[in-house]
C-alpha cells in the first residue's frame, strides 16, 4: 500500500467497501457518518483505513451533525465526505443546501434502499433520484451520480470529489443496496494514474481585495480559501454578495442564486455522463441507471436477439439530466422505455424533453428488476409499433 | 507625632491614569448603561440626541477629569459607540 | 462580542487562526461582524459545523458563538455530544432567555413562569440548568457569566483558547425587545441591574442548583464551575496505538 493509501491491484470487494477506497484514493481524509443500513460499511472501512493514513474519522450522534461535520473540514480545506441512505439523506437535505450556497464541495454518499420512511431497510429502491435533484428548499443545482458496479462505486467516488472541487457544489453519489452490498471485482490503478481535479485557488498575494464569491472566470465558479489561510472570510447561509457579507437585495439575491444555478448549467457537458449502446439502428431506446441498467442491458441485448431494433442509454449522472442527447436520439427513435426502481421519477424527465412516448418499466423496489419484466415491455412497444404509450 | 496610616508604598510612583472619553454618536441607542456604570459617575444623558432620536451621553459638571480610562463604558456598550483614551498630563 | 474580540488580541494566537461559527439566531450574526474566519452556518448546527473544521485543521482556535434556542434547543444534541467527546473548541452561548431574532417566542432556558409570545400565559416549562447540562455532558470547562461582568468573561474566553477539550462559557444577555418587556425588565438597562443586584459568585453552591428563577429573589449564580482535564477529543491514528 503507497503511503498515500491507494490500494493498487485486483480485488474482491463489496460496493460499499470499493467507495471507502475510491474516497481515500481521491484523498478524502475526513468522514462524518452516522450508521443507517445500506451505507455502514462505509463508515466501517473508512474507520479502519483513516487511522492507517492520517484521515479522520468521525461517527456523529445524527445525520444533520454529520453533514455540518462534512462542511466544517470542507471550510478548512478537507475532501470530506458522508455516507447515508434514505432517512438520512432526508435528514442531511437542509445542510446539502448549505454546501450549495456556501459553495464548499463535498460528497454524499446515498446508498439507496426501499422507500419511504423506514422501507425496507436491507433491500434496494431508486426512489429518491427526484430528492437528490430537489430535495433540499429553493432554486438550486448540483450534480448526481450513479454507479451500477461496485467497480463504479470506486471509479464515481473519484470522480465525484473531481467534480465537487472543480464546481465547488456538492455532489451525490447515489447508489443502491445491490450496488453497495453486491462484491465484484474492483481493479484499482496506479496512485499517479488516480486523475485529480485541483480546486480553484485564490492568489494568496492580494489577500486583502480577495472577494470570496466574486466568479471572474465564464465558469462561474469562484476561488475557494480555507479557513486559517488569512484570507479573513465569511461564508453565510444567508444570501450574500461577492464578498461573502449578507445582502438582503433582490437584486443581489437573483445574480447569486442564478450564478449558483447556471454554474451547473453552463458547465453540464464536463459534467454530464452516459453509456449508450446499439444506438445506430435503434428505433427504441431503452434509458436505465443504477443496479436497474445491468437487467436493462440484459433485455436489451436479449432483445436485439429477436430482431428487435432497441438501444441502450444508462444515466452515469442523474443530474445534470443529459437534455441534449436525450433530444437528438429523440430525433431518430420512435419510443422511450425508462426502466428504474420507483413509480416513475426519470421517467418524468425523460418524458419532459421528448416528443416521443415513454414508457415506463416501474417497480416500487425491494428487489432488483428481472430482465424479463423490461424485455416483456421492450416487446409490447415493438408489437405496437413503436408508439405505444401506457 | 507621624501617622502611619495606611499609605500605599508606591504612592509616589503611581499616577491614576486620566481618560478622555469620546462617542461615536450615530452608534448610540440611548440604553444609558455607560452613564449608569461609569464607576466615576463621569457620564450623564444629554439633552442633545442623534439622528435617530436617541439621547447621547455626556461628561457631567464637574468631572471632565474625573474619567481614569477603566474602559467599562466601552467594553459593556452593546454597539461600540463609546470609547476612552489615556491622556498623558 | 467586545469580549471575544478583545481576547482575540489579547491571546497571542495569529488571528489568521482564530475561527468563528455560528448558527442562526441574533447572536448568530455574530459571524457577520468579525474579521476573522467566520463561519455563518444552519440553525443548530454550529457546533457540529465547528468540530468537522477543528478536526480537519486542528491547529485553529475555533469558537462557536451562537444563542441558547440554536445551542440549546435544535442543537441541543450536537451540544451535549460534542460536550461528551470533549472536542477541543470553545462555545459562547448568548443567553436571553428566548428567541429573540423571531420576536421573542419560549426557548430551553425561558424560566419558568416567563411570559413570552408563545408561552402568553407563562412558561409551563422548566428550562435548561445549562452549566449542570455541559457538566454532565463532559466538558471540561463550564462557566456562566452576565453582560456586566465583562472583565471576567473576557478573562475566562481567552482561558478556554487554551484550555484544552470542550469549553463551553453562558453569558447571559438582556433581550429587553424580546424578553424583557413581557417579563417586567423594561430596559436593557434594567436586566443589567438585575444582573448587578442578583448575580453571586457560586462559591460551593451545588451545581445543580444552579438553575435560574427569575421569579422569586433567589440569586442568580455566576462564574466558574467546571475547569477539570478531561482527555480532549483526539482522532484515532495508528501510531498513537502502536
Amino acid at each position: 500500500m503507497t503511503s498515500s493509501g491507494v490500494l493498487t491491484g485486483k480485488h474482491f470487494f463489496q460496493g460499499d467497501e470499493a467507495c471507502a477506497e475510491g474516497a481515500i484514493a481521491a484523498g478524502c481524509r475526513f468522514f462524518g457518518g452516522y450508521p443507517i443500513t445500506p451505507s455502514t460499511e462505509i463508515a466501517e472501512r473508512l474507520a479502519h483505513r483513516f487511522p492507517e493514513i492520517g484521515g479522520v474519522f468521525i461517527q456523529m450522534e445524527d445525520e444533520m451533525g454529520s453533514m455540518a461535520a462534512v462542511l466544517g473540514a470542507s471550510a478548512a480545506g478537507a475532501r470530506a465526505m458522508t455516507a447515508t441512505s434514505g432517512p438520512g439523506f432526508s435528514l442531511m437535505m437542509e445542510n446539502i443546501g448549505l454546501a450549495v450556497m456556501m459553495e464548499l464541495p463535498c460528497v454524499v454518499v446515498n446508498v439507496q434502499r426501499g422507500s419511504p420512511s423506514t422501507g425496507l431497510p436491507t433491500l434496494p429502491g431508486q426512489s429518491e433520484v427526484m430528492q437528490a435533484r430537489w430535495g433540499s428548499h429553493g432554486d438550486y443545482g448540483l450534480a448526481a451520480f450513479s454507479p451500477w458496479s461496485p467497480q463504479e462505486m470506486f471509479d464515481l467516488t473519484i470522480h465525484s470529489f473531481n467534480v465537487a472541487d472543480r464546481y465547488r457544489i456538492p455532489i451525490l453519489l447515489m447508489a443502491d443496496e445491490v450496488v453497495g452490498h453486491m462484491v465484484e471485482r474492483v481493479v484499482i490503478p496506479r496512485e499517479d494514474q488516480i486523475t485529480r481535479w485541483e480546486r480553484k485557488r485564490p492568489d494568496p498575494n492580494n489577500k486583502d481585495a480577495f472577494e470570496p464569491f466574486l466568479a471572474e472566470d465564464p465558469d462561474l465558479v469562484p476561488p475557494l480559501a480555507y479557513a486559517g489561510e488569512g484570507y479573513r472570510v465569511h461564508f453565510t447561509g444567508l444570501t450574500h454578495d461577492e464578498l461573502g457579507y449578507p445582502d438582503m437585495s433582490a437584486e443581489t439575491h437573483h445574480r447569486l442564486v442564478t450564478r449558483l444555478v447556471e454554474k451547473i448549467n453552463y458547465n453540464s457537458e464536463k459534467i454530464v455522463q452516459t453509456e449508450d449502446h446499439f444506438m445506430d439502428d435503434a428505433r427504441i431506446v431503452v434509458v436505465s441507471y443504477g443496479s436497474t441498467a445491468r437487467s436493462a442491458r440484459r433485455a436489451v441485448k436479449d432483445a436485439r436477439q429477436e430482431g428487435i431494433p432497441v438501444g441502450f442509454l444508462r444515466l452515469v449522472s442523474l443530474w445534470p439530466f443529459p437534455t441534449n442527447q436525450i433530444r437528438e436520439l429523440a430525433d431518430h427513435v420512435d419510443s422511450f422505455i425508462v426502466a428504474e426502481m420507483n413509480l416513475g421519477q426519470m421517467a418524468l424527465e425523460v418524458e419532459r424533453h421528448v416528443r416521443r412516448p415513454v414508457t415506463g418499466v416501474h417497480h416500487a423496489g425491494g428487489a432488483m428488476m428481472a430482465p424479463d419484466r423490461i424485455l416483456d415491455a421492450i416487446r409490447e412497444v415493438a408489437n405496437t409499433g413503436y408508439t405505444h404509450l401506457r | 507625632m507621624r501617622v502611619f496610616a495606611r499609605t500605599p508604598i508606591d504612592w509616589a510612583e503611581v499616577r491614576v491614569p486620566r481618560g478622555q472619553v469620546y462617542l461615536i454618536p450615530e452608534r448610540c441607542k440611548g440604553c444609558n448603561i455607560c452613564v449608569e456604570f461609569c464607576p466615576q459617575d463621569v457620564l450623564q444623558v444629554s439633552d442633545q440626541t442623534n439622528a435617530k432620536g436617541y439621547h447621547l451621553p455626556e461628561i457631567a459638571t464637574g468631572k471632565e477629569r474625573a474619567c481614569v480610562h477603566c474602559e467599562f463604558c466601552s467594553i459593556v456598550c452593546p454597539e461600540f459607540a463609546i470609547f476612552t483614551l489615556e491622556v498623558d498630563e | 462580542m467586545r469580549c471575544y474580540a478583545q481576547a482575540i488580541l489579547d491571546s497571542g494566537i495569529p488571528q489568521d487562526n482564530h475561527v468563528v461559527v455560528s448558527g442562526i439566531g441574533c447572536s448568530g450574526r455574530v459571524a457577520g461582524y468579525m474579521k476573522i474566519d467566520s463561519y455563518h452556518t444552519t440553525h443548530g448546527r454550529a457546533i457540529p459545523f465547528a468540530v468537522g473544521l477543528k478536526l480537519a485543521n486542528p491547529e485553529l482556535t475555533v469558537t462557536v458563538f451562537s444563542g441558547d434556542g440554536d445551542l440549546a434547543a435544535i442543537g441541543g444534541n450536537h451540544l451535549i455530544h460534542a460536550a461528551r467527546r470533549n472536542v477541543d473548541i470553545s462555545v459562547i452561548c448568548a443567553n436571553n432567555f428566548n428567541y429573540g431574532m423571531t420576536g421573542g417566542q419560549l426557548g430551553p432556558t425561558t424560566p419558568f413562569g416567563a411570559r413570552t409570545t408563545t408561552s402568553p400565559y407563562g412558561s409551563p416549562e422548566l428550562p435548561f440548568n445549562l452549566p449542570y447540562l455541559l457538566a454532565a455532558s463532559g466538558a471540561n470547562f463550564v462557566a456562566r457569566w452576565t453582560t456586566i461582568h465583562v472583565r471576567q468573561l473576557k478573562r475566562d474566553i481567552l482561558y478556554m483558547f487554551s484550555k484544552p477539550g470542550f469549553s463551553f462559557v453562558e453569558v447571559l444577555v438582556p433581550c429587553p425587545v424580546g424578553f424583557g418587556k413581557m417579563n417586567f425588565i423594561d430596559e436593557g438597562l434594567d436586566e443589567m441591574l438585575l444582573y448587578k443586584e442578583r448575580c453571586v459568585i457560586a462559591d460551593g453552591i451545588p451545581i445543580d442548583e444552579l438553575g435560574i428563577d427569575l421569579r422569586t429573589d433567589q440569586p442568580i449564580y455566576v462564574g466558574r464551575f467546571i475547569d477539570r482535564d478531561l482527555a480532549p477529543y483526539r482522532p484515532v491514528r495508528l501510531e498513537d496505538i502502536e
